[in-house]
């Protein structure tokens, strides 16, 4: 479909426009913007909450929220953030750019790649809309865990129906990654040849693909249970309420490499271009991509250490844990090896890229912590938790994209954005971060709870600090904001090749990408991770 | 105040193997962590593009990948072993000296000494609307009534939930363990050293989750028999007498307390509940006609909604009926009726 679109392009090559060149959007560029934009306004408001939740736990006692709605902040703040900011900006991304990186003409179904965007809007209206019904918005956590989950108001109806909705929405974004990746690279270039961003949005999409639809089974459980009278949770009606715990997390396990995995394939495009030298490792670097992903799949128990399983499957799921830290360890050796006797420049991108190594190594290794069964005994359900997940999906995550954005704002757009304001916002995010979530290791080792509104007084001074470190944090990103607003008007017009070691396609068709690129497949002479030795027969509208 | 920035001082065997596991684990994670932080520095300061330098164009070395593959693994099985070891013997309650059964409730917890006919309910001694409470050494961490334990026995807990999942930890004695509501799960400890140690609920379980702490007082072992004759001889001093006919000031004031205790947390001190969540008692129908109605939930729970538990399965009689009169004379609800204890007795035949 979207082939016979594209061809017959020259017919309406002129964009679309006005509100109809939205809401009817099949281009792969403009679904990407939306994608992007929608995820950034979701990170302001899952940001709003996680301030709220701070400035509740600047000092003990409570001074502005009751507990009930304390907890609907931390449960709506993980929701929104996991699935309203990040999975659809990485999604977002892989609109925008995999097409270029391939040389596809657009994605797949463009058709449906328009619905899986506006499917998003209404999910997020649902779970920011249930803080306004009787009862509130749900306050179970994310996780959702029944059956806690049973006893609250419509507002977690609400929060059920809006995970189907964005569930769809995500199964939907991922086929078409699949078939775009699988059927519309250009001739030459081979699989084993394609970008690593190609590659791990790839191995994410059949992971969403494969984990979704369990997420949406486990929660309409929850639903039966509350409204049609099933026991699928109930002790007294012969069910069980951890069989809600191994279903959610038997998603719940992949979801952080749904999340992860994308970020490993922006570091991997970007570490090189600013290395100017080519990945190391590349191969092995899919080989580790995969293996994590499968393994992904066997360790979801981890999460349960505390749930009283026998000391054969806490075992199990322990080794199987700690093996994932080998393909991972193989990732960041890989990076690093590539900045070895590289010729490096540090703009902004690389310095996000630099900072996601890092701090992730950071979340990595609390994570093998975490994984020795007999101390997540401590750990589990602390702040130390809490901590591990904010340097893997924070300092991963979203810096990752923050490297995204700047690398490729300028192809994007056709300008450059403020280089100065750029490291600026780097510099403020890494500072802050770090004094936002460090101390909460301390909290976690001394045992301070999760999830708690008011707190025991030695855990004052960590909590003030982590504070004022996410005031700063939250307010710093204003500066992203800004950058991107004003260079998007006054911005620098961009060269047609903005980075000197950037050799992917994407970088081979004019500054800004036209509309419609690839309307004929080029053909492509490529090497390792996608970079492009010689290229002829593109043609763009 | 110093601040504290590792797990807690243990007291038991268990919690020691897991702070010596934590340590060894943030040493080797801590090297490998400067390792991967001194290499990159190092390329950041040596390897940056200045004039004239080239980046070198390898992007493979078969040796040092298979390296880098297979040490991480040695250092994990290094991991592995030691932890191995301490799982095997946090899970084995085998051999224990006395048991006690721990039931969490939303918000607050259940102790029953399994050996000896004793029982009673552990809440949170915090005042909670008092902004003087900040000024208490143990705010938020302070109950009632303490778990009190004799040091250097092993005690197994058999854990178990009334409503929704609460975890029972308490840091320094190196315990975490979920109660799960239709479930017994067991953990076990023995304290090494007399003293009072301090632990919360760490698993989400509604509004007041971060109200219901654990206190746990290990005595020596002549200590904790004094203590356990003295409770037991209060508990008997307690008992009701179950055929015994109130009066209704008396009841009222009895039914405060009981409501202040179990019931609050959801309906609120003002009777009006919290709209959408937990409904009003102020002026509503069950509480100020529907009798029979009245009893009946407070006796068995709503069937609508699962936040209103079946008080008959913790509260005596004597607690039920009075906190049936409070309800039905406070806030309003000036209905002048009594409920005796033996009416109680009798709904409980009739429904049980």
């Amino acid at each position: 479909m979207a082939m016979t679109d594209v061809q017959q392009a020259p017919a309406h090559h002129h964009k679309p426009s006005g509100w109809s060149r939205w809401l009817m959007a099949t281009n792969h560029k403009d679904i990407g913007s939306l994608y992007l934009w929608f995820s950034f306004i979701m990170f302001l408001s899952g940001g709003v909450m996680a301030l709220c939740i701070r400035a509740e736990l600047f000092r003990p006692g409570l001074q502005f929220f009751a507990p009930e709605l304390f907890n609907q902040f931390t449960t709506l703040h993980g929701l929104v953030m996991v699935f309203g900011a990040i999975m659809p900006a990485f999604t977002g991304l892989a609109n925008w750019m995999l097409p270029l990186m391939i040389g596809a003409p657009d994605m797949a179904f463009a058709r449906m790649n328009n619905w899986s965007f506006w499917l998003l809007p209404p999910a997020a209206a649902l779970l920011m809309l249930s803080f306004l019904v009787p009862g509130g918005a749900a306050a179970a956590g994310w996780t959702l865990y029944a059956p806690l989950s049973t006893q609250m108001g419509i507002g977690m109806d609400m929060t059920i129906f809006a995970i189907h909705i964005m569930g769809v929405s995500s199964v939907m974004g991922s086929i078409n990654i699949i078939v775009t990746i699988l059927n519309l690279r250009a001739p030459g270039m081979d699989l084993m040849k394609m970008p690593m961003f190609a590659w791990a949005s790839l191995i994410t999409a059949f992971l969403i693909i494969a984990v979704m639809p369990v997420l949406a089974g486990v929660v309409t459980m929850v639903l039966t249970d509350r409204h049609f009278g099933t026991h699928f949770f109930n002790a007294a009606g012969g069910g069980d309420p951890i069989l809600y715990q191994h279903i959610f997390w038997f998603f719940g396990h992949p979801e952080v490499y749904i999340m992860a995995l994308p970020a490993f394939g922006i570091i991997s495009q970007v570490i090189p271009t600013f290395s100017r030298k080519p990945l190391f490792g590349y191969t092995s670097m899919v080989y580790a991509t995969s293996s994590i992903g499968v393994l992904s799949f066997i360790v979801w128990a981890h999460h349960m250490f505390v749930t009283g399983l026998p000391a054969t499957v806490q075992l199990f799921f322990m080794y199987a844990t700690m093996l994932i830290a080998v393909p991972t360890g193989v990732k960041v050796f890989n990076w690093i090896a590539t900045m070895w006797e590289g010729a490096m420049t540090f703009e902004t991108p690389m310095l996000f890229a630099i900072g996601f190594i890092l701090l992730f190594t950071i979340g990595g290794l609390s994570g093998v912590t975490l994984s020795v069964a007999a101390l997540d005994i401590q750990l589990h359900g602390t702040y130390y938790v809490v901590a591990h997940f904010h340097y893997v999906l924070v300092a991963g995550a979203l810096f990752s994209l923050f490297s995204a954005m700047y690398y490729w704002f300028p192809k994007m757009t056709g300008r450059m954005y403020n280089e100065r304001l750029g490291k600026f916002h780097f510099w403020w995010s890494m500072v802050w971060f770090n004094v936002t979530f460090f101390p909460m290791h301390f909290l976690g080792l001394a045992g301070m709870p999760r999830r708690i509104p008011d707190y025991a007084l030695q855990f004052t001074e960590f909590n003030s600090i982590a504070s004022v470190g996410a005031f700063c944090f939250g307010l710093g990103q204003l500066i992203f904001l800004y950058n991107i607003l004003t260079s998007l008007k006054n911005g620098k017009p961009a060269p047609a090749l903005p980075w000197e070691g950037a050799d992917t396609l994407e970088w081979k068709i004019p500054t800004p990408a036209p509309y419609h690129s690839f309307v004929e497949a080029p053909q492509v002479e490529a090497d390792h991770n996608g970079s492009i030795v010689s290229m002829h027969g593109d043609k763009h509208h | 105040m110093s601040l504290a920035l590792n797990l807690q001082e243990p007291v038991t065997r268990i919690a020691e193997q897991e702070f010596h596991l934590h340590t060894l684990l943030l040493v080797i994670t801590g090297i490998i962590f400067l390792g991967v932080l001194l290499v990159m520095l190092y390329a950041i300061v040596r390897h940056r593009k200045v004039a004239g330098r080239e980046a070198k164009q390898f992007h493979e070395n078969t040796t040092v990948e298979i390296l880098w593959t297979v040490i991480p693994f040695l250092i994990l099985i290094g991991m592995a072993l030691p932890a191995t070891r301490t799982v095997l013997a946090q899970k084995s309650a085998a051999g224990a000296d006395m048991t006690i059964k721990v039931t969490g409730y939303q918000w607050k917890w259940r102790y029953d000494y399994m050996d000896e006919n004793l029982g009673f309910m552990s809440h949170l001694a915090t005042p909670r609307d008092d902004p003087a409470a900040l000024a208490r050494p143990d705010y938020l961490l302070e109950v009632d009534e303490p778990l009190v334990v004799p040091v250097g026995r092993k005690v197994r807990l058999l854990l178990t939930a009334n409503d929704v999942i609460h975890s029972w930890y308490v840091p320094a004695l190196g315990v975490k363990q979920d109660a799960i509501p239709g479930f017994l799960r067991d953990t076990w400890f023995r304290v090494d050293k007399p003293g009072i140690y301090r632990g919360q609920c760490t698993e989400l379980c509604g509004k007041d989750h971060g109200y219901m702490p654990i206190v746990v007082d290990a005595r020596s072992e002549t200590d904790y028999r004094k203590w356990l004759d003295e409770r037991k001889k209060l508990a008997m001093a307690a008992a009701d007498d179950p055929a015994k006919v109130w009066k209704l000031p008396d009841l009222v004031v009895r039914g405060e307390k009981v409501y202040t205790q179990n019931c609050v947390a959801c309906h609120q001190a003002s009777g009006k509940g919290i709209p959408g969540t937990f409904p009003a008692l102020a002026g509503s129908p069950i509480a100020t006609k529907d009798k029979p109605g009245h009893i009946n939930i407070v006796l068995n729970g709503s069937k609508r909604n699962a936040a209103m538990q079946a008080w008959g399965k913790q509260l005596s009689d004597t607690d039920i009926a009075a906190v049936i009169t409070y309800e039905r004379n406070a806030w309003g609800n000036n209905t002048g009726e009594m409920v005796q204890p033996a009416e109680i007795h009798k709904a409980r035949a009739g429904t049980s």
